[in-house]
């Protein structure tokens, strides 16, 4: 537990008081601790991300975000506030994009969103005026009147975050926005994202994918089994968790078993996953050649830039979607 | 202006429950016109020919005895029906409530705004009912108000408390089993069809425990005068103790579910 606890540099803090503090976090489902101990801050403007395997605890973090599941312990601060107490104001100010699609599947697109808007006490004629913007702001104006039932993922994701903006929230929660689009629609959500971030909605998100958190996230942690492992920006964690450049080697599976302590003589960090070895070096090619002179034959080899998912190999000793 | 937090919700049921259950909603207005028609004429011709029937029914005839008695059950079968499948699809299958969790609307508020969408459904439910008894002189009274009301607490206190039952189910299996074992033999058994004395002893108890009997009196009573040997006192007070111990359990099952 101890080593989660993020302390922000004075001088960054002065400026705003964090949207979201949070101290010594836990939530426990019956006998099973699904967030074991979890501190963060989320400053305003930012966007903050959550990454982690299944079962990390992400959803349950985010649902304790938002107000509605109450911690087990450790104390929650959002916009200053208690959610303990101050549930229904905070809520007020947030909107929150669930992992699954709540829409009612029933009703219209445009008619989801009046419904909403009412939770938050908005006239209808506000609720009017705010759906026809919003759907306009993702995309789905010209579908205002038809059914969600028959929308493509794509677009109920969309309208699940046009309906989170109904009420203009200071802060968006969006638990794994992205999750079963294809990679076009992910990148129109991004898109969305980024202005919604320029307009100054502080973000707070969740993914298993790097790519996305590297995208979108200013800062984020590593969530592992209820615990975080790492903080900081995407930059930061791969210079300080992983080499510059990784090679990645695939062998014959006859000399997979062998191939750890074969490559020992070469000094460097190894990984041997199910299907292929990574190797942490600063020079690839120069290591690639340094494996051929031990005697090794690769089928196939590639040099990449260290990305989170070998920040994430390192610290965990896992990939993030096994 | 703002407008009550509870209404707000009961607005979004309309919308929602409507829209998925019409049907089901449409089709249960229909029962109470087919009972009338088959037993409160059907029976009721054989009943009033009987020997001593006017004297076993209170001084009713058959139709008399019935019509007024299909408000409280309509008020039943509407409310249990409306605290079974659409309180679990709002947990379960849609999850409005889970949505709903997510504005400022809380948990107590939900279950305040279905308290007022459970009165309107029942008030439609057995409106069909107090036109019949309007439009038939045998039963034309101003008594047709309080019975309404009457209803609107049976119906409440079937409603609440099967609600508070539901929210802690994460299948919609026993609703099955609820119907046909507890809903229905109330039904049969609550003094609608044929008074409480022609049942045998060891039965009544379940009657006078269940707020069934109690609205099939009173709206008796208030419609066709036919004063019932309890006081509407007694009546009042089992019906409005099942709707307040139903209320209070909604509360604590509700805030569990919603906030886990
Ligand atoms: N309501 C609940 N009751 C019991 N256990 C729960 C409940 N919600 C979550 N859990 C358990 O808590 C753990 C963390 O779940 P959570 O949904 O927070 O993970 P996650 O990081 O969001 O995973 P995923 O990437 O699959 O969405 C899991 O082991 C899950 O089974
Ligand atoms: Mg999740």
């Amino acid at each position: 537990m101890p080593e989660t606890v993020l302390t922000q540099p004075a001088e960054t803090a002065t400026a705003t008081a964090p949207v979201v503090a949070a101290v010594d976090i836990r939530k426990q489902f019956g006998a099973f601790e699904a967030v074991r101990g979890v501190s963060f801050e989320v400053r305003r403007g930012e966007c903050f991300g959550f990454l982690g395997p299944n079962g990390a605890g992400k959803s349950s973090l985010m649902r304790m975000v938002s107000s509605v599941s109450p911690a087990t312990s450790g104390t929650m601060s959002i916009f200053g506030l208690d959610p303990r107490t101050s549930g229904s104001q905070i809520r007020a100010r947030m909107g929150v994009v669930p992992q699954t699609d709540n829409l009612d599947q029933e009703l219209t697109v445009e008619e989801n969103l009046l419904i909403y808007g009412r939770y938050f006490d908005l006239s209808r004629a506000e609720c009017r005026r705010r759906a026809k913007d919003l759907l306009d702001f993702v995309q789905l104006g010209d579908r205002a009147q038809s059914r969600v039932e028959p929308l493509s993922g794509g677009m109920k994701r969309r309208l699940t975050i046009a309906r989170s903006l109904m009420s203009k929230p200071e802060l968006l929660l969006l638990d794994e926005p992205t999750t079963g689009l294809d990679p076009q629609a992910r990148h129109v959500l991004w898109d969305r994202l980024y202005r919604l971030k320029e307009q100054g909605v502080t973000l707070v998100l969740t993914t298993h994918y790097m790519d996305e958190a590297e995208q979108l996230c200013d800062r984020l942690v590593v969530v592992d089994r209820g615990q975080i492992v790492a903080e900081g920006s995407p930059a930061q964690l791969i210079r300080e968790h992983a080499t510059r450049e990784v090679l990645e080697i695939r062998v014959a599976a006859s000399v997979v078993a062998g191939i750890e302590s074969a490559l020992s003589s070469l000094g460097l960090r190894t990984e041997v996953l199910p299907d292929r070895v990574l190797l942490y070096s600063n020079n690839g090619e120069q290591t690639l050649k340094d494996v051929h002179e031990l005697g090794i034959t690769t089928l196939s080899s590639l040099v990449r830039r260290s990305s989170l998912e070998d920040v994430f190999l390192r610290l965990t000793g896992r990939t993030l979607n096994d | 202006m703002t407008t009550p937090v509870a209404v707000r919700v009961w607005e979004g049921q309309i919308r929602t429950v409507w829209n998925a259950w019409r049907t089901s909603v449409a089709l249960s207005m229909t029962q109470p016109f087919i009972f009338l028609a088959g037993m409160g004429f059907g029976v009721g011709a054989l009943v009033d020919a009987g020997d001593g029937a006017q004297s076993s029914l209170g001084g009713l005839s058959y139709v008399q005895f019935l019509a007024p008695a299909l408000l409280a059950t309509t008020a039943m079968m509407a409310g249990a029906f409306e605290a079974m499948w659409p309180v679990h699809d709002g947990f379960y299958w849609r999850r409005t409530f889970e949505a709903v969790a997510a504005t400022p609307v809380s948990p107590r508020a939900v279950v305040n705004g279905l308290m007022l969408w459970w009165t309107t459904r029942v008030v439609v439910g057995v409106g069909g009912v107090a036109i019949a008894l309007v439009v038939m002189p045998s039963t034309r009274s101003w008594g047709i108000i309080p019975a309404v009301v009457v209803s609107v607490l049976c119906g409440l206190g079937f409603a609440a408390p099967i609600a508070s039952w539901t929210a802690t189910r994460t299948s919609d299996t026993p609703f099955a089993a609820l119907q046909r074992f507890v809903i229905t033999p109330l039904f049969l058994f609550g003094g609608a069809f044929y008074p409480l004395t022609a049942l045998p002893g060891a039965i009544r108890p379940v009657a006078w425990v269940t707020p069934l009997w109690h609205g099939v009196e009173l709206c008796r009573s208030f419609t066709v005068g036919n004063s019932s040997p309890y006081g509407v006192y007694v009546h009042l007070g089992v019906l409005l103790a099942w709707c307040v111990a139903g209320y209070l359990a909604c509360l604590v099952t509700f805030d569990r579910r919603i906030r886990r």
